[in-house]
């Protein structure tokens, strides 16, 4: 861990948890600091809602050790509630209430909830306040399930796939509500399989397949993303032959690539033999490994790995 | 805690078209329709004991009326809530799961009596029924109370074998229709009645706080017996519910 001074609000140390002989979550460790947005990435049936619902004190673990904010959920569920809250992968909320009264009702439940008109302007639902839930887009929905959340001005927020199924401005509203909680200084957890999701809002993430955590980092540095090999491309014009001293790749009709170790250097070599020879170097452009292309590595592995096991 | 929830249910309940209508309107609509039609003849539930219909009609249908409220919106509602995700959202904040069930249940109680007040009124009002009085509104109070908290009690019950909300409807009609006739609600039983029928109906709970209703409104003679068969049954759908009651949707 590189900032050993933030403190941690989870804990997590050799989770197993089988359903049968279905082996869930087969020994997960991991840290989640105070005040970060952390991202768990994995793909369908990879772990992801088993492990948060074993944090949320919804389902209880076989084997490890969990603390959320200094609290074991399966000993005291009662605290942990009152300081956690929850967004669930499905919006299911009473649909004849209106918006305020919806938030109102569950801060009832809460012993130090938020006033509920802040709450509402948190996520940007103040004109709707006095609407019925069954009158709201799918975004708005999202809103108001994230105002519920935040009823009882918790400390921790779970979001499960929050943006799964939605269309990208309903996606876009969503995301500019959880950003915004940073502001807050909450902690926040969030389940997804879209990297652009992760890439956006993630102070830093962990993926998650088949059971184990098979990476950890942030969204820059993934997997050692950022040291991965370049890749540089470039097209030449009709009738002009490759400089032959690069190890080049032809990949269609006059386009070539190159991994490069020592970008500058190759640019530079590649750039003055061009401009010696009088050859425009089309499309010339320098691609490292994008977040997706990290993270479906990564998972094809797991993928694999499932397959040798059965 | 528990007056705010009462409060919210019960916005939700009466915003509701579906639930306003069919738990409410409906036994009302029924009570005009069955007087109207079957009203001013008179039957005889026991041997030299005479009744007009109507006088029937409103016991029967104040029975039917807290049988809908308790045990069909009980068990239709939770069956949604369950399925849209709203119980298990509940489930992850702090309000204790006796408070939000309690709830549910005083709510439910409340439409019941409601609806038996308007019965009865209507009853009076434009049929002379009579009312319960003294000794015997304490026992039609004790029975309308235990009454409807045992439906309530089962109608979680059924909640347990629902699969999901679109099949509640299904399986709470299936489940009670069929004994609400054979119970004597919605056509008299006399003593023509074949023995089988009779014996379903006096297993069941519904014949025996129907008599506990006409008991109130009819006169017939109230018998502790129908208020201990309506607790054990109440009891028994308390204990399967506490047993298999899940907050989650059953995938």
């Amino acid at each position: 861990m590189d900032s050993a001074d933030s403190s941690v609000a989870i804990t997590v140390r050799g989770l197993k948890k089988s359903y049968g002989k279905f082996a869930a979550l087969r020994g997960v460790d991991l840290e989640i600091r105070e005040g970060e947005i952390f991202a768990l990435l994995g793909p369908n049936g990879a772990g992801k809602t088993t492990f948060v619902e074993i944090l949320e004190g919804f389902r209880h673990r076989d084997e490890g050790d969990v603390s959320v904010l200094g609290i074991d959920p399966d000993h005291q569920p009662m605290a942990l509630k009152t300081r956690i809250g929850i967004v669930l992968q499905s919006t299911g909320m009473d649909r004849y209430l209106q918006v305020a009264e919806t938030v109102a009702m569950y801060s009832s439940y809460y012993p130090h909830p938020r006033p509920v008109d802040e709450i509402l302007s948190l996520v940007g639902l103040e004109a709707k306040r006095d609407e019925r839930v069954l009158r709201l887009s799918g975004g708005q929905q999202r809103r108001l399930d994230v105002a519920i959340a935040l009823a009882g001005n918790p400390d921790l927020l779970f979001l499960d796939e929050p943006t799964t199924g939605f269309d990208p401005s309903a996606r876009r509203e969503v995301w500019e509500v959880i950003k915004n909680l940073r502001g807050l200084g909450k902690t926040v957890v969030l389940t997804t399989h879209f990297m652009d999701e992760a890439q956006y809002l993630a102070d830093r993430l962990a993926v998650i397949a088949n059971g184990q955590i098979v990476a950890e980092g942030n969204p820059e540095t993934l997997a050692g993303r950022d040291r991965m090999l370049a890749t540089v491309r470039f097209s030449l014009p009709e009738g002009v032959g490759p400089p032959a001293q690069f190890d080049l790749v032809a990949t269609a009709n006059h386009a070539y690539e190159v991994k490069s170790t020592k970008v500058t250097q190759d640019l530079f070599d590649l750039t003055s033999w061009a401009l010696g020879a009088g050859v425009d170097l089309e499309d010339l452009r320098v691609d490292r490994p994008t977040l997706e292309d990290v993270y479906l590595e990564l998972t094809a592995g797991a993928a694999d790995a499932m397959k040798d096991q059965s | 805690m528990l007056e705010n929830q009462l409060k919210y249910v019960n916005k939700a309940f009466w915003r509701n078209p579906a639930s306003a209508f069919f738990t409410f309107a409906f036994p009302l609509m029924f009570l005009v329709i069955f007087t109207s039609l079957l009203g001013h003849h008179s039957i005889s539930l026991s041997p030299g004991h005479s009744i007009d219909t109507s006088t029937y009609y409103v016991a029967s249908m104040a029975a039917y009326a807290v049988i809908s409220a308790c045990y069909n919106n009980i068990a239709i509602g939770l069956s949604i809530q369950r399925d849209s995700g709203v119980l298990k959202r509940t489930r992850g904040t702090p309000i204790p799961s006796g408070i939000y069930i309690l709830g549910r249940l005083l709510h439910a109680l409340f439409v019941a009596v409601i609806l038996v007040a308007i019965t009865a009124a209507y009853g009076k009002l434009f049929y002379h029924s009579s009312l319960p009085t003294g000794v015997s509104l304490l026992e039609f109070l004790i029975m309308l109370v235990v009454g409807s908290l045992a439906f309530c009690a089962l109608g979680f019950a059924i909640t347990c074998a629902i699969p999901n909300a679109d099949a509640a409807p299904a399986v709470v009609n299936a489940s009670i229709l069929p004994l609400l006739f054979l119970s004597g609600v919605f056509i008299p039983i006399t003593s023509t009645a074949p023995s089988w029928l009779l014996w379903i109906a006096r297993v069941f709970p519904v014949r025996h706080f129907a008599l506990g209703m006409d008991a109130g409104f009819a006169g017939a003679t109230f018998n502790w017996m129908d208020v201990v068969i309506v607790v054990a049954w109440g009891i028994g759908g308390f204990l399967v519910s506490a047993k298999f009651f899940t907050w989650e949707p059953k995938r």
